[in-house]
């Protein structure tokens, strides 16, 4: 089928001219909204195309297209998905929609570089997940950056212009020594593709001393990007001043796709030698990020640090080099990309009723709201990890799959599964339970904009905890490539 | 076939002369209250035309003239489009900015073509004296217009610029003098002969010392930079857009033919010393730059930090190399003519509102200005997708490859710290207006600002985004210097 051919590059583009239309619409009554919202369903639509057509079987990428871009510095444009990137690209698609409906009434001033711009991030989240050129995806990798900033500078609440520099600086400075480690890379092998280089570091005996630098470099950026502890400082402004619908793409999944694919797949041997490193710090961030989420007063800042705490879940998974928890790690970036934009959401629609982030300006609110209690519960229970519950899922595998090769650190982390049940738990306890705060005033429960981007990732949640087979089989293909040989199978210790 | 006649290879310099002759004498004969605003559209259209002519030229074969001493081929083909498409922007820019009532407003736009003139002519000179009197009349052009305002600030920086400006001169004419000495010749490809059967030519060596130093202060690297930031702040805005572009394009073009062209023998001495600046120039750029309050000062360190960014090109002393440093020329011009532009316009004429805080809410102000100043300021940065990206990455890639990769890892760095004051004046542009003043809107220009908008945009985004034919054209020319 011809449309297989372009598909990658039509999702790349429609986001795009939707922005460059939406900059020329009028901004009238909710004209601007609507024609965002359409222009993000046909992307989830065209998304959705790639599931359906993807051949699980088969190894490699697939939907591929290459292109010559600057012929003379051997840069080609060249795009194509794998099991991994595969759901990730939908989960982008699906993430888009709800993120329009959450800003629908949170958005009230400059409405038009606010979409624009939200699309522009869109372009740049699918592209870094195709990009099969180092410069291309380099070109996305920064490209992200941009609408992100500007959206924190413009929308951010009180240090909204700091948040987006703290923000930028973080992410932008890790990005120089990334770009001299793919320039050298370019200088020995003379090739910017993505697989020619991942064969030509496999065969070819480089100076294994640089190519250890060039690796940290790699994992440098990204482990910023994710983040790890003790990298993770952008990260608590940024989801305080950052809008909802920003604030649940920002973090995760284009740090951990990053290093599974550009880290862990192009240097098997470096990342390998690293592994026992980034599990240690992953141990520490997640126990670090539960503790202080366990001290925080403002929602947002607990669900900061306790994303940091959950991405730590995933990079455990990936350098454990144990495929089942390699598996477990990237079913959990889905997973916390489904269940963090719920709660992210949820928050928003707190505020967007109440005005305040403050736990302790709350009480007693599920016998008000019941739907929004319950959604809230269901959401915090999947993030707990309850069994039923894709979170579930993605810890289990993380946690059996690596425990024979990290007996101690994984023993350390299973500390962590029950700090997160606190924590999430005390929240929704005093959210929803306990002394009712009588000087709230009274609000509607959830409206049908609100069930339309709940509901979805209510069921997903439910789905993704019971029927892994839908998804499991892709992702563990596209590890095994992606590992090679350097991980021993299922759960065999290192 | 017939040989090309003499006078069309300095075809696009007669055109810019004639036409600011032209200029002066219908300034002369107009009244007082006449209108003289339609002159810049009469200089814009003579710098048009210098533009045909030197791609026209481009197509006939590359060849000498006049004795040798100038040299029509892809080289100089390339830095005329770029310095001619910079002129006509610098104009497009005065016509809407300076004011009408302002005095000898003839003689601006007529500097404007005389200084394009010289600048042309650097490129195309391959003799040393014809090299020096390019450098004059483009230098003597660019001091008076930097005290064209009058103003108190003007004419300081127009006086610091030209003391400062001839005492680099004159160590480029003593350079001059003694590579006469030391080879008998001014001619590049003659230097270069004679050089290459001397053993220790320690002349020669002082020669390119003080030629480094003229050139260095020239293109503001350092440790000759000082002169920058106040030239730049007192200087008329368009004026900057100029003098901040076209003759350190030319300076790189007179940099490159003289080390390639005339020293080669000597490379290993001159690429250790360009490495040094580079590394100097954007360090001490970048690092100045980030505790400026006033935008065009920042943006004349940020120019410092340019012309390191573009010196890292000297580490690879190969065809590469010299077509990294030539497209970098252009996309430094293309993104530093636009962000003037909207300085232009954003601060006013008389630099009222040229702090960076006096930018809080322009992107309200002015929509469409504003968003292309956020563009201009990506390009700086060097974000993927713009020109600043792509010369960036073909300048660190080259001297990455040549084995300076810790010149490559300063210079990304310090690229990493440049974003960070450049965001500065992006954060304010879009941080809400405080005060209802604030929130007026800004005319955003007429025709001429425009069509210069346009021009920038254009040039940056295509750069950026389908920069092939470019990248030919800078590896042709590059080619011709290697083999001259």
């Amino acid at each position: 089928m011809a449309l297989n051919d372009y598909i990658l590059t039509l999702l790349l583009t429609v986001p795009l001219a939707g922005a460059f239309v939406v900059w020329l619409l009028p901004q009238k009554g909710k004209v601007i909204q609507g024609f965002t919202l359409l222009v993000t369903l046909l992307t989830l639509a065209m998304t959705l195309h790639l599931p359906a057509h993807f051949d699980a079987a088969r190894t490699g990428f697939q939907y591929e297209q290459k292109l010559p871009w600057i012929e003379s510095l051997g840069i080609n444009y060249h795009v194509g998905v794998d099991g991994l990137s595969l759901w990730l690209v939908v989960l982008t698609g699906l993430l888009a929609p709800i993120g329009v409906l959450a800003s629908w009434n949170a958005i009230q001033k400059r409405e038009k570089q606010f979409y624009a711009l939200f699309l522009v991030q869109q372009t740049a989240m699918i592209g870094v997940f195709v990009s099969l050129d180092l410069i291309l995806y380099y070109g996305f990798w920064e490209l992200s950056l941009i609408p992100m900033a500007a959206l924190i500078a413009m929308h951010g609440d009180k240090h909204g212009g700091k948040a987006a520099l703290k923000f930028f600086t973080y992410t932008f400075i890790p990005s120089a020594p990334l770009l001299v480690a793919i320039l050298w890379l370019y200088g020995q092998t003379r090739t910017f593709d993505y697989e020619t280089l991942r064969a030509a570091i496999a065969t070819q005996s480089f100076s294994s001393c640089s190519l250890y630098w060039v690796a940290l470099a790699f994992l440098f950026a990204f482990a910023v990007k994710v983040p790890v502890f003790p990298l993770h400082g952008w990260l608590a402004d940024t989801f305080v001043e950052a809008p909802t619908a920003l604030a649940m793409v920002v973090a995760g999944k284009l740090g951990l796709y990053s290093m599974l694919r550009f880290h862990i797949g192009l240097f098997p041997q470096q990342a390998r030698a690293a592994a026992p490193w980034v599990v240690g710090l992953a141990v520490i961030g997640l126990l670090y990020g539960a503790c202080m989420a366990l001290a925080q007063r403002d929602m947002k800042r607990l669900l900061a640090f306790s994303t940091v705490s959950h991405l730590s879940f995933c990079t455990l998974g990936l350098y454990s080099f144990v495929l089942l928890a390699a598996d477990g790690g990237v079913y959990q970036i889905l997973n916390h990309g489904i269940s963090g934009a719920a709660i992210f959401v949820l928050m928003g629609v707190l505020y967007e009723r109440y005005g305040s982030y403050e736990i302790n300006h709350y009480g007693g609110l599920a016998g008000k709201l019941p739907w929004l209690a319950t959604f809230f519960v269901v959401t915090s229970l999947s993030l707990v990890g309850l069994p039923m519950l894709n979170g579930f899922i993605g810890e289990f595998l993380v946690l059996s799959g690596s425990f024979p090769a990290y007996p101690r650190w994984v023993a350390a982390a299973t500390l962590g599964v029950i700090l997160s049940a606190a924590y999430m738990l005390w929240l929704v306890q005093r959210i929803f339970y306990g002394k009712e705060n009588k000087q709230l005033p009274s609000a509607p429960d959830l409206g049908l904009r609100e069930h339309l981007i709940l509901w979805p990732l209510a069921a997903l949640m439910l789905v993704m905890g019971v029927a892994t087979h839908a998804w499991l089989p892709a992702i563990h293909s596209a590890n095994e490539t992606t590992y090679g040989s350097s991980t021993t199978g299922n759960g065999g210790a290192r | 076939m017939n040989p090309v006649p003499d006078f069309v290879r300095i075809l696009p310099e007669i055109l810019l002369v004639v036409t600011g002759l032209l200029v002066m004498l219908i300034d002369a004969s107009l009244g007082k209250a006449a209108a003289r605003r339609p002159l810049g559209w009469l200089a814009a259209a003579g710098t048009l035309s210098a533009l045909i002519a030197s791609l026209w030229l481009s197509t006939l074969p590359a060849g000498v003239a006049y004795f040798g001493t100038v040299k029509s081929d892809a080289f100089s083909a390339f830095f005329h489009f770029v310095i001619c498409s910079v002129v006509l922007s610098a104009l497009l820019i005065s016509i809407d900015a300076v004011p009408e009532n302002s005095h000898h407003l003839g003689e601006y736009f007529a500097l404007f073509l005389f200084g394009a003139s010289g600048m042309c002519l650097m490129t195309s000179a391959v003799e040393l004296l014809l090299v020096f009197l390019g450098l004059e009349i483009s230098s003597i052009s660019t001091y008076v217009l930097a005290g064209y305002r009058k103003s108190a600030t003007s004419t300081e920086s127009a006086i610091k610029y030209f003391l400062l400006g001839s005492f680099a001169t004159a160590f480029f004419l003593y350079g001059v003098a003694m590579v006469f000495g030391a080879t008998g010749t001014t001619q590049l490809t003659g230097i270069a002969d004679k050089l290459a059967n001397t053993q220790t030519p320690v002349l020669a060596l002082l020669a390119l010392g003080l030629m480094l130093v003229g050139l260095g202060f020239k293109v503001s690297a350092a440790p000759f930079q000082v002169w920058t930031p106040d030239v730049y702040e007192g200087a008329p805005s368009p004026v900057v857009a100029l003098m901040s572009t076209a003759p350190k394009a030319a300076a790189f073009a007179v940099l490159l033919r003289i080390t390639y062209g005339a020293f080669p023998s000597l490379h290993g001495t001159w690429e250790h010393l360009l490495m040094v600046m580079a590394a100097l120039s954007m360090t001490i750029g970048n690092l100045a730059a980030l505790r400026q309050k006033n935008v065009k000062r920042m943006l004349a360190y940020s120019s410092i930090a340019h012309a390191g960014y573009l010196l890292v090109a000297f580490a690879a002393f190969s065809p590469d190399g010299i077509a990294a440093a030539i497209f970098y020329t252009a996309t430094y011009a293309a993104m530093n003519v636009g962000i003037f532009l909207i300085v232009s316009k954003a601060s006013g004429y008389d630099d009222r509102g040229a702090l960076i805080e006096n930018f809080r809410g322009f992107i309200y102000r002015a929509p469409l200005l504003g968003t292309i100043l956020i563009v201009f300021l990506a390009s700086l940065i060097g974000i993927p997708f713009t020109a600043g990206f792509v010369g960036k990455f073909y300048v660190f890639a080259v001297a990455i490859q040549s084995g300076a990769v810790w010149l490559g890892l300063v210079g990304l760095l310090n690229s990493g710290v440049a974003g960070f004051y450049y965001l500065r004046l992006a954060a304010s542009a879009v941080k809400a207006p405080a005060t209802a003043e604030e929130a007026q809107p800004i005319y955003q220009g007429g025709f001429a600002l425009q069509l210069a908008l346009l021009i920038t945009l254009a040039s940056v985004l295509i750069l950026g985004v389908a920069p092939q034919r470019a990248l030919n054209a800078a590896k042709n020319a590059a080619l011709t210097i290697q083999t001259q």
